[in-house]
């Protein structure tokens, strides 16, 4: 039985080999601070080689993900890289990076008008290597053209975040991962009054060769930290019939 | 090397212009005239009306009545200007560096050095610039000598020679007349007065003395008569350094052909640009189309470079943009802008890569080049707590922030561009609300903070403070309220969303 479990697993091995994943031996090393959730991907770590897709529906998830996205930046920017934001109609306040020990001069803004030039840019941006990540705020993409990125990421090594808005226009992307983070109230320390530190509602809802999950965690000052007593709520999920603007 | 300057004087710039372009009246005695003060005065005699007493500065009638059968011409003002223009590009053909005589208005001053042995001498030079410009119809003086100063005192006032050998300035203006020297009329007014009338008599005077009497400008245009001071010649095409050329045997109209053209300069530009050190910043690509047109694109790049793949990535982007028509025949690449490369040290290890990566700052040009510059955005923070004022737009990628980022307040993730107007009830005045109503959607809040008070900045705008509240609703969303104003104050107070935590 010991040999057909080693071949088993030496196959799905070569299968992530030739679907583009490196193995990963030191996978500790590689982790980027995310604690349980990496466990939800190949290899065992956050995969920087990648395009992530970020699913909002109302400004708060959106608002939220941003937070996340840039918690992600502060680990991926360490080495003192850049990063480039494309959008269309940006609403990140640049002011507010400094508490997810983002340094927000280090990040390029490009304020675009039309999609067509976010989705160029982002090409563009994916394929230079001297770029720590990409994030970019799309609504529409097809599977041609998240392909292309994909292809560009594979080649440069840069992490490339897509930032979806529109949640009606749902095509099947290549993206490595899709997440959906949603605000949680926050928890003060024996009931203190006023707000802590901003929780989230982690939804991985698809991850190529790994396992989706639900998970909790709080951005605490300068890491993520996992919140496990939590019981898992679904109020975002329920609302997304409700009349926006 | 030493310098050489010509000064051409054109004796009778509008006359001589005016009998080119109207033959017949070169056996007519003509004036210009402009109105001055109610009445025309003359601004420019032919050389046969001079010859009646005519002169410059009289009135049109009284030159009528000296001289009948005088016609009269309409003057405007910046023809002298005009002209000049024309005629120095005209110059450029024997030398790169024409000016136009901004003292006099009515000639040309050439930096020659180094030009004259393409036509076998300075004599040579001279007589060839004289039979040209005779042979159009202009009569013009030159002279030639070390400094822009006295060649042009020469060529005006000079009676012997019109080449003045190097370091003979000082000779050559000794017997002239103080006018030589491009003096203000008050100065000359008061060298006469005190009976200076040729140059000679006071070049050898302390130049306190002389600075006391007549003024610095006065030592100014001697000094750059005898050469002690460097004048500078604004010329009229400023000549571009880094500039290639390619003419085609057969029109090129296809998008491959420009590329290869472009491909073949590219490489010699950067070549010679590599040797000396340069880089560009700014390209120029004319294309010259048989039928006569000229289409042009241009590029630009945040940094020195002379790569040829980059430079060539830069214009392709561009190359759609180029309409060849029939086809072009001539390409010309410009680069008018160059600076300095930077050539950093080897390193032994690779870099931490930053914003001044390579990398970054092509895919700067190329989206700049595509997109356009103004979509490039980059913050610093801005001493100022108004949160539409907190961000400062940094002029270049390599600006560092002066101050650091504040974290010790909280700020939202997502700003909006504009405060939007909430309901709300709130149960004790200067308390956050209770709920708001934002969209049609009640929020009811669960826990908030503040409020912290930011005051308008009253030197730049008037209106209210306000007072800014975090609050979470039931459901975990984090907004960013204000109040404007005051509870119960004169003004009416109102509240707003101004933005979503994380």
């Amino acid at each position: 039985m010991d040999t057909k479990k080693e071949i088993v697993q030496k196959l799905q091995q070569d299968i992530l080999l030739w679907q583009g994943f490196k193995p990963k031996s030191a996978c500790k090393t590689e982790r980027i601070g995310l604690g349980e959730i990496e466990d939800s991907f190949p290899g065992g770590a956050f995969p920087k080689k990648a395009i992530h897709e970020f699913i909002t529906v109302f400004p708060e998830q959106s608002a939220a993900s941003d937070g996340f996205i840039a918690g992600l930046l502060s680990a991926l920017m360490e080495n003192g890289a850049a990063c480039i934001w494309i959008s269309t109609s940006r609403r990140l306040f640049p002011a507010s990076l400094g508490l997810f020990n983002v340094e927000p001069e280090r990040i390029i803004f490009m304020d675009v008008e039309s999609e067509k030039d976010v989705l160029w840019i982002a090409e563009e941006a994916l394929k230079c290597e001297g770029l720590a990540a990409v994030v970019a705020e799309l609504n529409n993409i097809s599977l041609i053209e998240s392909r292309r990125l994909q292809l560009a990421v594979e080649t440069s090594g840069v992490t490339g975040f897509i930032l979806r808005k529109d949640e009606n226009k749902k095509t099947s992307t290549v993206a490595t991962a899709r997440w959906k983070i949603s605000p949680l109230p926050s928890d003060t320390e024996d009931g203190m009054p006023g707000l802590g530190f901003p929780r989230w509602q982690v939804e991985l809802l698809k991850v190529r060769n790994g396992n989706p999950g639900n998970f909790v965690v709080e951005w605490a000052g300068d890491k993520f930290e996992e919140i496990k007593r939590m019981e898992t709520h679904t109020i975002w999920s329920d609302q997304e019939g409700r009349q926006i603007g | 090397m030493q310098k050489r300057f010509v000064s051409i004087w054109f004796r009778q710039l509008l006359a001589d212009w005016q009998v080119i372009r109207r033959p017949e009246l070169a056996e007519v005695p003509f004036v210009f005239a402009a109105p001055d003060h109610g009445s025309m005065m003359i601004t420019a005699v032919s050389p046969f009306a001079s010859n009646f007493g005519v002169e410059t500065g009289m009135r049109a009638a009284d030159a009528k009545a000296i001289c009948p059968g005088l016609e009269v011409l309409d003057d405007k003002p910046g023809r002298p200007r005009n002209l000049l223009g024309g005629l120095g590009e005209w110059c450029v053909r024997y030398s790169p560096i024409v000016a136009i005589d901004e003292f006099g208005m009515d000639g040309l001053l050439l930096d020659v050095s180094g030009c004259a042995h393409l036509w076998g001498g300075e004599r040579e030079y001279i007589k060839e610039i004289v039979s040209r410009l005779k042979g159009k119809g202009y009569t013009v003086r030159l002279a030639i000598a070390d400094t822009p100063g006295t060649a042009w005192a020469v060529s005006h006032y000079g009676k012997i020679t019109p080449l003045i050998p190097s370091g003979e300035e000082v000779n050559a203006i000794l017997n002239l007349v103080p006018d030589a020297l491009r003096l203000e009329e008050s100065v000359l007014a008061k060298l006469r007065k005190l009976g200076f009338y040729q140059i000679k008599n006071f070049i050898r005077m302390p130049r306190s003395v002389l600075r006391r009497r007549f003024g610095e400008d006065f030592l100014l245009r001697l000094a750059q008569a005898v050469g002690t001071e460097a004048e500078i010649l604004t010329p009229l095409q400023v000549p571009v350094i880094f500039s290639e050329r390619l003419a085609c045997l057969e029109p090129i109209k296809t998008k491959v052909g420009i590329e290869i053209a472009i491909t073949k300069m590219l490489e010699n530009l950067c070549r010679r640009m590599q040797v000396e050190g340069k880089g560009l910043r700014s390209g120029t690509l004319t294309g010259y189309r048989i039928d006569g047109k000229i289409v042009q694109v241009m590029i630009g790049t945040s940094g020195a470079t002379h790569s040829v793949s980059h430079l060539l990535k830069l214009f392709e982007l561009k190359i759609d943009q180029i309409r060849p028509g029939l086809g072009i025949e001539l390409f010309v690449l410009d680069a008018p802008k160059v600076d300095d490369v930077e050539i950093p040290q080897e390193q032994m290890w690779t870099s931490t890569p930053g914003l001044d990566d390579k990398s970054v700052m092509r895919l700067l040009d190329r989206v700049a080049g595509k997109v356009g510059l103004q979509v490039i955005n980059r913050f610093l923070p801005a001493t100022r707590y108004w949160p539409e004022r907190a961000v400062l737009r940094a002029s270049s990628v390599n600006e560092k922030p002066m101050s650091t980022w504040r974290v010790d307040r909280p700020r939202p993730t997502e700003l909006l561009q504009k405060p939007a107007p909430i309901e709300v009830m709130a149960l004790i005045p200067d308390h956050p609300p209770k709920f708001f109503i934002y969209k049609g959607v009640r929020h009811l809040v669960a826990k908030a903070d503040g409020p912290e008070r930011i005051e308008r900045e009253w030197w730049l705008d008037q209106g209210e403070h306000r007072d800014y509240y975090q609050v979470e609703d039931e459901q975990g969303g984090r907004y960013w309220l204000f109040r404007s104003g005051h509870y119960g104050g004169e003004e009416k107070y109102q509240w707003f969303i101004h933005g979503f935590f994380a």
